[in-house]
């Protein structure tokens, strides 16, 4: 804490997946950061529940800052992730028209990948489609291949992005949660739920909180998120050989539509729905929309009827009244808001960060980025790599379906980022997000995390 | 790491009271190395976590409570020179007996001449249940539940409404009052139990009152968990106050093994399909207990291990008969659930041997089998939904049998 000390250079507000890329780039350009998270662990709003697909941006606005940040942070992944010992899986992904309506539709969404400079998609038959996708229903009438869509860990992902910063000099403070704070032409003074925290600059990247942070501070904001819920629907590993590819519709003038897609830890999801709503915490689901889902991606692949569903979840995506990323420096303020990021963060975070680390210079500060910074080594989660279970004295496998041992469940509460939750552990080691979801280790669990949760698995029974 | 120097004559898969009961009566049928996988720290099964009475009585002529019973299930095994390696689990099951291990030190593959999968089963969890509402703690289903109470004396809630009235509900009521736990609510979609009376009114006499014909919608809360969202036959809505969720029963067989590797599994059962001697579709594989079909109970679990462990034994010895024919069962209609085994050997078939069927609903009439057009059996039935029902096999006309035999009601 630096209340006595000299101020932090920037504050970075919420610990998502944009805040985590945004603490590694400015910890990289030489800036003394700390990193402000209310939640007790990170990635705990929008970031924990997405469809975990690294875009090319084919399908982004033409010349928005959107479709920059994602190409800039696909292409800034590509270069970091085997250093890093993160994974790309490098599927592909096919728009498929369903209707000759759709079919229509398709150049048009060519030329947009064109005018995206995405110059390797390529508009396919149906015949052609069925050849890689054979499962895939055969109403499906033809499709645009785009190669470099691919899926990534998207918790495994920013913890690398934050244990980075982390490991270079940035500093993170959980639980701290920004109320108010002024600025006097020269730092800011932060108040929050663990103190007051001092620092020359802030970003705001509050996520589904955004426009709420920048209110408590200057009474309004740049625009008013509305919170989108998408729910999934994950089906049982055995269906992830159904399709290899990410399959997208063609999609509307509000949202991409109900995709299809694997994930790198070897399921086969379908989502999300777009319903818009006020609160910004109910990531509620419902049986009518789940099976609509259901309903969906059995459409889309007839295999996938009688599959085992191993899990079902809903995310918040913070949507605004406007269709691009909302991000503004506020030069009089020493203040960057980083808002709106309602769909592609994940793909898009890391040119996120650098596209705000260019207006935090523009704003006139600058540092002297690292030469030599060091470089984490991620939580290996996926069965492509080599997992922990493989690898000897491991102490035991305590989620059975996930194959998640006893060495990466204690190292996940310990250090900095310690899960201080369930759900925070699920994001960190993937305990109990198998078929069985808890039912063979609950119990294990619930011991060997007694005492490390703010709410805790279950308590002993003599109490 | 387990020993490779002396050849694996059978490898099982799980240690649970089907998978002990098999290797027992392998040993006892002088096979000279069987091995027992158990991916839990201690074998025995789900009846380890099961602190009530009545287990045993079908196979040690005494009444024990379920860890006892699982400790004198390991003891036997033991005792006849079955080998057993705990906190190995199978991660693959290949073709031809090889297995890929996840063992302490590391990952191993074995290969066994036989191998016999007894992976049993697990309740439906929340979200392949579709049940809407908030993502929170405190929703388990009483697997969990027990393992926290019997094994860890730990609690996940302390005012619960438990979902659903199978057998295991009466028995969660049981462990919630061993642990402090008071439930609020029993709730059952149906307009009666599924459990048989009288074990129906002892959540009543716990004081835990049952609402028939009430499905749950939704779990609601912020951080926790704080009612339930149910719906009445007329589609009333209305919120049950509580702190926890217990999903009980709605059992599935653990077949992930089968259904990620090369073995055939029955959408209908759940498991891995099966000829009448428990043979997989691979015949290096054989199963048994519930991994078959959810859910029989402990001792009937350990009687099919020892059926299936005699026909092992047979098998290694080459006395098992491939029958001089090999065709399909399956259900049709609504009323008929499943039925296992799911292929049958013609003309080979012993006394005892059955098929497994269960209901999707009440139901009182006839079960006719046909085959190539001819009624090659027929049996009556009167029964409620979830109840077992054996039809010999020896009441089949097996000369008459032409190809499929596909199995319809009829009501009365």
């Amino acid at each position: 804490m630096s209340t006595s000390s000299s101020p932090y250079d920037v504050a970075i507000i919420g610990a998502g997946i944009v805040g985590c890329a945004m603490a590694r780039r400015f910890t990289l350009e030489g800036a003394r950061v700390v990193l402000l998270e209310k939640a007790t662990d990170i990635l705990d709003g929008a970031s924990k529940a997405n469809s975990a697909i690294l875009h090319t941006g084919f399908d982004a606005p033409v010349g928005s800052i959107e479709v920059g940040c994602v190409q800039a942070g696909h292409e800034e992944y590509r270069q970091i992730y085997r250093d890093f010992g993160l994974t790309l899986d490098e599927c592909g992904a096919h728009v498929v028209a369903w209707s000759d309506e759709e079919v229509a539709k398709l150049e048009q969404i060519q030329q947009q990948a064109v005018d995206n400079n995405v110059m390797d998609t390529r508009l396919i038959t149906g015949e052609e489609l069925r050849k890689v996708e054979p499962n895939l229903s055969d109403r499906a009438l033809a499709a645009i291949a785009v190669p470099r869509e691919s899926l990534i860990d998207p918790w495994s992902s920013p913890y690398a992005y934050l244990q980075q910063s982390l490991m270079n000099g940035g500093e993170v403070m959980l639980s701290c949660e920004v109320t108010g704070g002024r600025f006097d032409g020269n730092e800011w003074k932060l108040e929050t739920t663990q103190g007051l925290v001092r620092a020359k600059h802030v970003v705001n990247c509050a996520g589904l909180y955004g426009d709420l942070v920048n209110s408590s501070v200057f009474g309004q904001a740049p625009f008013t998120i509305t919170p989108r819920k998408g729910q999934f629907v994950v089906y049982d590993k055995a269906a992830s050989r159904l399709a290899h590819s990410v399959i997208l519709p063609v999609p509307t003038a509000r949202t991409k539509g109900i995709v299809l897609f694997r994930t790198v830890f070897g399921n086969l999801a379908v989502g999300p729905t777009a319903e818009d709503q006020q609160s910004r915490t109910d990531s509620s689901i419902d049986t009518e929309t789940l099976q609509s889902l259901m309903a969906a991606g059995e459409a889309i692949v007839p295999a996938l009827k009688g599959m085992p569903v191993t899990a079902t979840y809903a995310g918040l995506r913070p949507a605004t009244e406007f269709k691009d990323y909302q991000i503004s420096a506020d030069a009089a303020n020493n203040w960057i808001t980083v808002g709106g990021i309602r769909s592609t963060g994940l793909s898009g975070a890391l040119g996120i960060a650098q596209y705000t680390y260019g207006l935090y210079r523009n704003m006139g500060a600058d540092h002297t980025a690292l030469t030599d910074p060091a470089i984490p080594t991620a939580r290996v989660l996926t069965d492509i790599a080599n997992r922990d279970w493989k690898e000897k004295d491991h102490g035991e496998i305590v989620c059975h379906c996930e194959l998640v041992t006893r060495r990466e469940i204690e190292a996940a509460l310990s250090g900095p980022l310690a899960a201080k939750s369930l759900a925070g552990l699920k994001r960190q080691t993937r305990v109990t997000m198998g078929r069985c979801q808890g039912f063979f280790c609950s119990a294990r669990l619930a011991e060997l995390t007694e005492g490390q949760f703010v709410i805790p698995m279950a308590e002993g029974v003599d109490k | 790491m387990i020993d490779l120097t002396t050849p694996i004559d059978v490898a099982i898969i799980g240690g649970g009271p089907s998978g002990l009961a098999a290797a027992t009566t392998l040993k006892a049928a002088g096979v000279a190395r069987v091995v027992v996988l158990e991916r839990e720290p201690d074998a025995g099964g789900i009846p380890r976590h099961c602190g009530h009475p009545p287990f045993g009585a079908r196979e040690f002529k005494r009444i024990y409570t379920g860890p006892a019973y699982a400790r004198k299930l390991v003891q036997t095994a033991r005792a006849a020179g079955v080998e057993i390696h705990c906190l190995t689990t199978v991660v693959q099951a290949r073709p031809e007996g090889e297995l890929l291990l996840a063992v302490p030190e590391g990952q191993q593959v074995i290969n066994a001449r036989r191998v016999i999968y007894a992976t049993g089963v697990r309740e439906t969890p929340r979200s392949a249940r579709l049940l809407g509402g908030m993502r929170l703690q405190g929703v388990v289903n009483t697997g969990a539940l027990q393992s926290m109470v019997f094994l860890k004396h730990m609690r996940p809630f302390k005012r619960p409404v438990i979902v659903g009235t199978e057998l295991v509900a009466i028995s969660a009521v049981s462990t919630c009052t061993h642990a402090g736990i008071r439930p609020v609510a029993m709730v059952e979609p149906d307009p009666r139990p599924t459990a048989r009376w009288p074990f129906t009114l002892y959540p009543r006499l716990k004081g835990v009152p049952l609402h028939l014909n009430t499905r749950p919608v939704a779990i609601h809360g912020e951080k926790t968990v704080s009612s339930l969202e149910v719906e009445d036959a007329d589609g009333t809505r209305r919120h049950i106050d509580c702190d926890g969720v217990l999903l009980s029963g709605m059992f599935t067989p653990e077949s992930t093994l089968g259904r990620m590797g090369h073995l055939e599994v029955d959408p209908a059962t759940g498991g891995p399909v099966v000829d009448q001697f428990g043979r997989c579709s691979d015949p290096a594989y054989f199963a048994a207990g519930n991994l078959l079909r959810p859910v029989e109970t402990a001792g009937w679990c350990w009687s099919e291990g020892r059926r299936t462990g005699a026909r092992v034994a047979d098998d290694l010895k080459g006395k098992l008969l491939k029958g001089t024919q090999t065709v399909p069962v399956s259900v049709e209609g609504p009323v008929l659930k499943y039925v296992m085994p799911q292929r049958l050997n013609l003309k080979v078939s012993r006394g005892k041997d059955v098929l497994q069927l269960r209901l999707n609903d009440i139901a009182k009439g006839q079960i006719i089998a046909t085959s190539g057009g001819k009624t090659v059996g027929q049996w009556q039935v009167n029964s409620r939904k979830e109840r077992r029902i054996l039809l010999a096999i020896s009441r089949l006309d097996q000369s008459a049998i032409t190809g499929p035999v596909t199995l319809t009601f009829t009501p009365a």
